[in-house]
């Protein structure tokens, strides 16, 4: 009886568990917003006003929302939009327009991808427009209802607003902006950019039909603001039990202690935590030099030592080897005096790796042993990672620590 | 899964958080995930195996494969409308140009019933060429899912180490996983586990033993020791199926392998000869000194004033010229050398490189250091020429000045010391840097 009980115990356990994974997997990954807007209410104000403008009182303007990368713009803009489409009186006629610098990268695509968001491909068919402003005006006048005097109140959404800054003459930014000043239709064209030296980017004749109006989000939380949106994030709704930690926050520590969860380990724990901390922070360079061979560590600490004596100048294969060779006569007895061919072979591998990098590029008369190079390490890195390097000969670790005085 | 920990060996902890990370099926997984490590430690077949066994949807691409952007694309997008359509096996090809049409594309694949409700995952192999085609094509992969709004994880497969990745204007970070390089224990492991099944596992073991005493300080790739161990494995048996040791008679065995592996770290390691042309070698019990590698191809025979005038060309490159007078003048004074001198004398000529030198000096070099008269006709010239095809000079400069070509000698100290003994001239005698 008490089987059977714990067995069933044991299943809906693990369907509470996997509802928990659910909900907070679309919380993280697919950024399902959050009902609680982080500190940043201010400016939610600010930019839930400036549509209302738009979309009910048919004001057209422009705004910035200029933030470090992940600082929330787009959930900020996401929030705002869904409790704009809310109002009921706004809510039939509002058009939206989503471009993104990453995927628009010319004006041509941009304008396409603008025709098809607003279902214009029929009208704009078998017309043929010379510039673009004749096709975005076109496209404007269109929007002109039936019934109302007015027309569809238009917003433009423009992520990764600094990449259109680099497309030939601005053009679109240009006619957006420009049209938002002059036109009848109420549009509101609404950039979200990382880069806080967007407006230098800008032409002169588009910064002037910008509206300069900028929402900045930055992120000057406090330790215990962190903590307190850590606990709001991780906690589940309603039915689930909130937990309470005190430890290191990191994003992406809060997705991996969330791997851990399964039938058997319920809640995430203080060592959960500490465990994905230090995966995340992990020297990755000093991993690779983990896994290489002990030719290639030799070489390594040629290089380290060249750039001692030589105070960073660069080397190049012929050197390295002379230093490698010096090495071998005098001190080395577990590493075996290896052929130039095989130690060439090894100085590639470290050059396919980005350990070593040419200065210039490779002409193809020059040999490959005089390629001079540069090495990407630094002394403390090498050392670091020769401590954790396992099975390390001791007169290589030892050629490594000392001085020229060996001698 | 016990099937798989078969398939994969020495990855479990690589694999569970693999597993983890994906989650079940229609659970939404991390945006991107960047996988790194060295060659051959494992990556792209311990994901393959993964997404496989566990039957997920999913399309692998190679970015050495598709270098392009559209060639890219385009192979996703089909891969994953075949996965979708299985029924009739026909589905138009999809031709994609741009990154924005992908998008939009991807969006109509991913809403057929089959895929609808799961996690797709896309998988890019050599993910370093990515960062030299368009420049919005890492960002944008890196947030497929936010940009498709559909149930989406693009993992990354490199050897590169993410920070050489990052963009300048950053982009949407990853989760980084690195799988860690195979220890000398987890190498022996493997290696052991493909053992052809006349021997037995303790004879094999013992052969690898050897194999990684040999190589492990050189190599620890797993691919090159794998073709190793087969290559090799043939002449380790020699003497056990000619009868001469028994299977346990480890000294014998090594002795007879060991100047054979030494040999092969010269020539096949090297590629200097082909894995066939070794088995035949193998086989045919002939001299390995009579092995000829690709490297013995460059000594070629020149005629003999050619050469003198490599050697001349060779002096010209690593003497500066003014030493030129004490060494090719029968009367000459002494070199004093100055305090500046003295302190740039340590890196010496032969660790920086030949440095070109005017046709003029390789003329006069070439006559004091010739017995006889030589007369500066065409032949001369023209044998410059060739020499330079032969690539044993290069020119340098540009191809139209005719008045004053500039050359410098692309040939190795060892490579000229053995020209000069065929012409009885000691080489070492004329050059500064062994004064």
């Amino acid at each position: 009886m008490s089987n059977r009980k714990s067995k069933n115990n044991n299943l809906m356990h693990a369907e509470c568990l996997s509802q928990v994974q659910r909900i907070l997997r679309a919380r993280f990954c697919h950024q399902n917003p959050h009902s609680n807007l982080f500190g940043v209410q201010v400016q939610y104000k600010h930019l839930i006003e400036l549509l209302k403008r738009t979309a009910i009182h048919g004001e057209s303007n422009s705004v910035l929302i200029i933030g470090p990368r992940g600082s929330g713009k787009t959930m900020l803009i996401n929030h705002a939009l869904k409790e704009l489409m809310e109002i009921g009186e706004a809510s039939e006629n509002i058009l939206q327009v989503h471009l993104n610098g990453l995927l628009q990268i010319n004006d041509k695509i941009a304008l396409k991808e603008i025709t098809r968001q607003l279902n214009l491909e029929n009208a704009v068919g078998d017309k043929v427009f010379g510039s673009f402003a004749e096709n975005l005006s076109f496209l404007l006048e269109a929007l002109k209802k039936g019934d109302r005097t007015n027309s569809c109140p238009v917003i433009f959404i423009l992520d990764e607003f600094d990449l259109f800054a680099h497309h030939k003459n601005q053009t679109l930014l240009y006619n957006l902006f420009d049209i938002s000043q002059t036109a009848q239709t109420p549009v509101s064209v609404i950039g979200l950019t990382c880069r806080l030296d967007i407006l230098e980017l800008l032409e002169k004749r588009v910064k002037s039909r910008f509206s300069h109006r900028q929402i900045h989000l930055m992120n000057s939380f406090g330790f215990p603001q962190y903590v307190k949106i850590f606990k709001e994030q991780l906690s589940l709704p309603a039915e689930f039990p909130d937990k309470v930690f005190a430890e290191k926050w990191n994003e992406n520590v809060q997705m991996l202690a969330l791997n851990r969860v399964t039938a058997s380990h319920p809640f995430v724990t203080p060592a959960d935590l500490m465990e994905a901390n230090q995966l995340c922070s992990m020297d990755s360079k000093a991993n690779i030099v983990h896994g290489l061979s002990v030719l290639e560590i030799c070489l390594i600490i040629a290089m380290k030592h060249l750039n001692d004596i030589y105070e960073e100048e660069p080397f190049n294969f012929q050197m390295v080897y002379n230093e490698f060779q010096k090495f071998i006569q005098r001190k080395a007895h577990s590493v075996y005096n290896f052929e130039k061919p095989v130690v060439m072979k090894a100085f590639e591998h470290l050059q396919q790796l980005e350990l070593i990098k040419p200065i210039e590029r490779t002409s193809v008369n020059s040999q490959r042993e005089y390629q001079l190079m540069k090495l990407l390490l630094d002394n403390t890195q090498i050392m670091n990672a020769l401590q954790k390097y396992p099975n390390c000969p001791t007169d290589v670790r030892q050629w490594a620590t000392s001085s020229l005085s060996w001698l | 899964m016990p099937h798989l920990e078969n398939m994969v060996l020495c990855r479990e902890s690589q694999v569970a958080t693999l597993q983890s990370l994906f989650g079940e099926r229609h659970h939404f997984s991390f945006p991107s995930i960047f996988i790194y490590g060295h060659t051959a430690s494992g990556k792209t077949y311990v994901t393959q195996t993964l997404l496989k066994t566990l039957e997920l949807p999913h399309v692998f691409v190679n970015c050495v494969e598709c270098f392009t952007l559209r060639l890219l694309l385009e192979q996703i997008l089909n891969r994953l409308s075949h996965l979708s359509s299985s029924e009739d096996g026909y589905c138009t090809e999809i031709t994609c140009d741009t990154f924005n049409d992908f998008v939009r594309l991807f969006k109509q694949v991913t809403k057929a019933e089959s895929l609808k409700d799961q996690t797709v995952y896309i998988v890019l192999d050599k993910a370093e060429y990515l960062r030299d085609m368009e420049a919005n094509l890492l960002p944008g992969f890196l947030r497929l899912q936010e940009l498709t709004d559909r149930n989406v994880t693009v993992i990354f497969l490199s050897e590169i180490v993410w920070e050489k990745f990052r963009p300048n204007t950053g982009c949407f970070e990853p989760f980084v996983l690195y799988f860690p390089d195979y220890s000398i224990g987890n190498l022996q492991k493997i290696l052991s586990h493909d053992h052809p099944p006349e021997y037995s596992a303790d004879f094999y073991a013992a052969y690898i033993n050897i194999l990684l005493g040999v190589f492990y300080t050189v190599c620890r790739d797993l691919k090159e020791l794998r073709h190793l161990a087969v290559l090799n494995f043939p002449k380790y048996c020699e003497p056990v199926v000619k009868g001469e040791a028994s299977e346990r008679d480890t000294r014998k065995l090594w002795r007879n392998i060991e100047p054979h592996l030494k040999k092969a770290m010269q020539t096949v390691y090297l590629r200097e000869i082909s894995s066939s042309q070794w088995e035949k070698l193998q086989n045919d019990d002939t001299d390995p000194g009579q092995l000829k590698g690709l490297s013995a191809y460059t000594h070629v025979e020149l005629p003999y004033y050619s050469k003198f005038i490599l050697i001349a060309a060779y002096l010209a490159s690593y003497n500066p010229a003014r030493t030129d007078k004490r060494f090719f003048l029968k009367h000459h004074g002494k070199i004093k050398k100055t305090n500046f001198l003295k302190k740039h004398e340590k890196t010496s000529n032969h660790l920086l490189g030949p440095k070109p030198f005017p046709l003029d000096r390789l003329l006069a070099i070439l006559y004091s250091i010739v017995d006889s008269r030589v007369a500066p006709t065409a032949n001369i010239f023209s044998q410059i020429t060739s020499l330079v095809t032969l690539q044993l000079l290069a020119l340098v400069g540009h191809d139209d000045q005719l008045d004053g070509p500039k050359y410098k000698c692309t040939v190795s100290l060892d490579f000229i010391r053995a020209i000069a003994r065929t012409v009885n001239f000691d080489i070492i005698k004329y050059l500064y840097d062994f004064l």
